[in-house]
């Protein structure tokens, strides 16, 4: 039984955050929520340089080959920063699609080695949530149908998009039409590969759920020591103290169960999808009583436009 | 991460799980809050002892089996899975004994130890004062120096298992002109001691598991100080968090509880179902005390790796407490009409333990530190928010 990360695992975390520090700030997200896209085409590219859409495609498609333990670290800081993209549905759920495809005469290789050189932007669908992630940016779709897999191209899907109180995510309604020309796996395998994504996808919005939790409260511990009330800080009442430790503790103890999800899910385990349904609702509960706590400690301030913390609840 | 057991530890699981089946009481003990019942679980002490297993964390020579976190772990998920009897000396083993090993000489470790991994001594704690609970740095209860020996005055409340114990131990006021957490000694003392007055107090479900305990000038050798004089806070709290912080309560208890949870649940369907959010707090039950049982292993686990213990002793305690309120609560709820049955009312049938889980659980949040407490440590040394 063994807990720990090992030394790459944390070095790669680290430069990723450090990376996201610099150019992740919360003016430059306040910015690109303001953009008709909502996406920034430079961040995107830098964080490709960083590695991040190579992460998960295997090493003969120039990817880095590695996995779900990998990804469940980069996804923490990926919800800390609040980062105003799809890319975890480009590189971590398409190429588990695209990776584990019955024969397709080199279309998966090809994608795979466009997503890993940063040169390619894959939303996928599936029928959990009837709109999809940036799919009017999109280079290829992915969507389901009836189990099958299709990978639509742009041109042959119509997008109109409904905008969310959540700014930086830009979901569509993609209107398209099945097509045996479209279909790129059968029900048989497409049902199996469609469970590895929605667990995948379940396991990345619990991981971001808890950087964003663990945001939020860095958030309220901050301005709950500096804000100041009858000549104190008011992170000195115990009333502000005891709605902290709170979130402290829901975070705290989310984060083994979502260790152990990621495990199940490197390990192809059989309950691997109680597992992450357990990090699921664990990680958002604390996402959400982050959010209630840390409004409140914020006061008024918390229920406006200007401050940061809005970005993160609305994410969370 | 490797998340799997490894054979030795496999090997080691299903050895306590063959001792347990084979020894284990048919029979439930009666409460140790009684003077039979505590006779009884000081036999069940002996009795593991036997099979070196009262204290498995210790060193061997000590009489345990020198296990690390994990293997304890391991033990303690099986000795709740076999219904094995409260430990009645659980003062000693679990918070005395890591004082002792890290403070005590070598003459105290070979004198204290073995007799209580025998259950031939039962320890009772004496921290709190009628003045001094949450605030206990407010301990007045005096050791006055008189040659070789202190003398001491005062009052001690709540200490648990006091009424039949054998021995005491908890801070007292060495140095008279000393403030707050300053001039306090770490002393270890014999209940039949001269001049000690024993009041039992009765807790809220009728039994006497905690007691006064009056000084009328008690005598007390210097060479059972553990520590140096006026070291004694410092030493009660440095294995306060480490120790107590993971061994207090371990998550096997909870999962036991969670597992007994989903059963009676299952046996009352066909009432319990009528509202549906108790098959909510059913299932939530089960996740919060697998997730307490996950976070524990990963403690261990970073600590193995020679990590530092945190706010885990604080973070714990508010878990766990509440889990065990939660469980009971919702087996209140499923069980109806019936939940305020005696364990031994007639009709009752074998649910009554539910009930004194249920009274026990309230006393959670309160004793070890109350929740509000922890939260404080939590938000000050966790999260670095201002002191009041």
């Amino acid at each position: 039984m063994d807990f720990t990360f090992d030394e790459q695992q944390i070095a790669f975390r680290d430069a990723i955050r450090k990376f996201l520090t610099v150019e992740a700030a919360p003016e430059l997200l306040a910015e690109i929520w303001e953009t008709p896209s909502g996406r920034s085409t430079e961040l995107r590219a830098k964080a490709a340089d960083q590695g991040l859409t190579a992460l998960s495609v295997p090493e003969d498609y120039g990817g880095i080959g590695l996995g779900d333990l990998d990804w469940i670290l980069i996804q923490q800081e990926l919800g800390y920063y609040a980062i105003p993209d799809s890319l975890s549905d480009t590189a971590y759920l398409a190429v588990h699609l695209l990776k584990n495809l019955p024969p397709n005469g080199g279309f998966a290789g090809e994608w795979l080695r466009k997503i890993a050189a940063g040169k390619a932007r894959v939303a996928v669908g599936h029928p959990v949530n009837p709109l999809v992630a940036d799919a009017e940016l999109a280079d290829l779709l992915l969507l389901w149908h009836q189990d099958e897999i299709h990978a639509v191209k742009p041109a042959d899907a119509k997008v109109s998009l409904n905008p969310s109180i959540d700014r930086s995510r830009r979901l569509y309604k993609v209107r398209w039409t099945p097509a045996p020309a479209t279909r790129i796996a059968a029900a048989g395998a497409g049902r199996a590969l469609w469970e590895g994504v929605l667990d995948r996808a379940a396991l990345a919005a619990a991981a971001q759920l808890l950087g964003l939790a663990q945001r939020m409260l860095d958030l309220g511990i901050d301005y709950s020591a500096q804000r100041k009330q009858f000549g104190k800080p008011v992170g000195s009442f115990q009333a502000v103290k005891h709605h902290l430790a709170d979130v402290a503790v829901k975070i705290e103890f989310a984060r083994p169960v979502m260790f152990r999800a990621a495990y199940a899910l490197s390990r192809n385990d059989a309950r691997q999808a109680v597992a992450v349904s357990h990090a699921k609702l664990a990680a958002g509960e604390a996402a959400t009583l982050a959010a209630r706590r840390s409004l409140q400690v914020h006061g008024a301030m918390g229920y406006t436009w200007e401050t940061d913390l809005q970005m993160f609840m609305k994410r969370a | 991460m490797r998340l799997e057991y490894t054979e030795r530890q496999n090997a080691f699981r299903a050895e306590i799980r063959d001792w347990l089946k084979a020894h284990v009481p048919r029979q439930p003990l009666e409460s140790f809050d009684t003077e039979a019942g505590f006779a009884q679980h000081r036999a069940w002490e002996a009795k593991l002892f036997s099979g070196r297993w009262s204290a498995v964390t210790w060193p061997v020579e000590m009489g345990g089996r020198g296990c690390d976190l994990i293997e304890w772990l391991i033990f303690e998920e099986e000795y709740w899975a076999a219904s094995a009897p409260l430990r009645v000396n659980q003062n000693g083993v679990f918070l005395l004994a890591p004082t002792l090993m890290e403070f005590g000489t070598a003459e105290q470790k070979a004198r204290f130890l073995p007799r209580m991994a025998a259950g031939e001594d039962i320890w009772a704690q004496g921290w709190s004062e009628p003045g001094a609970g949450s605030d206990l740095a407010a301990i007045r209860c005096k050791a006055e120096v008189q040659g070789d020996h202190y003398v001491l005055t005062g009052q001690k409340t709540w200490s648990t298992r006091a009424v039949w114990a054998d021995w005491v131990f908890g801070l007292f006021r060495s140095d008279p002109a000393s403030q707050r957490h300053h001039g306090l000694s770490f002393l270890l003392l014999p209940l039949k001691t001269k001049g000690i007055t024993i009041r039992p107090i009765r807790q809220l479900n009728g039994m006497t598991g905690f007691a006064e305990i009056f000084f009328d000038n008690v005598k007390v050798p210097v060479e059972n100080r553990i520590g140096e004089e006026g070291a004694g806070w410092s030493i009660a709290m440095a294995t306060a968090g480490f120790e107590r912080g993971l061994m207090l309560r371990s998550p096997g208890r909870f999962q036991q509880t969670a597992k007994n949870l989903v059963e009676l649940y299952q046996r009352h369907r066909d009432t319990a179902d009528a509202d549906p959010s108790l098959r909510d707090a059913v299932i939530k039950s089960w996740m919060d005390a697998e997730a307490y049982a996950l976070a524990t292993y990963a403690t261990a686990s970073r600590l193995a790796r020679g990590g530092q213990i945190g706010a885990e002793a604080s973070t714990n305690k508010i878990v766990w407490s509440e889990l065990d309120l939660l469980m009971h609560e919702t087996a209140m709820r499923i069980l109806g009409a019936r939940a305020e049955l005696m364990p031994d009312a007639p009709d009752a049938g074998d649910i009554g333990h539910w009930l004194d889980g249920f009274l026990f659980a309230q006393a959670g949040p309160i004793y070890a530190g109350t929740n509000e407490i922890q939260r404080n440590i939590i938000a000050e040394r966790m999260l670095g928010l201002p002191r009041a």
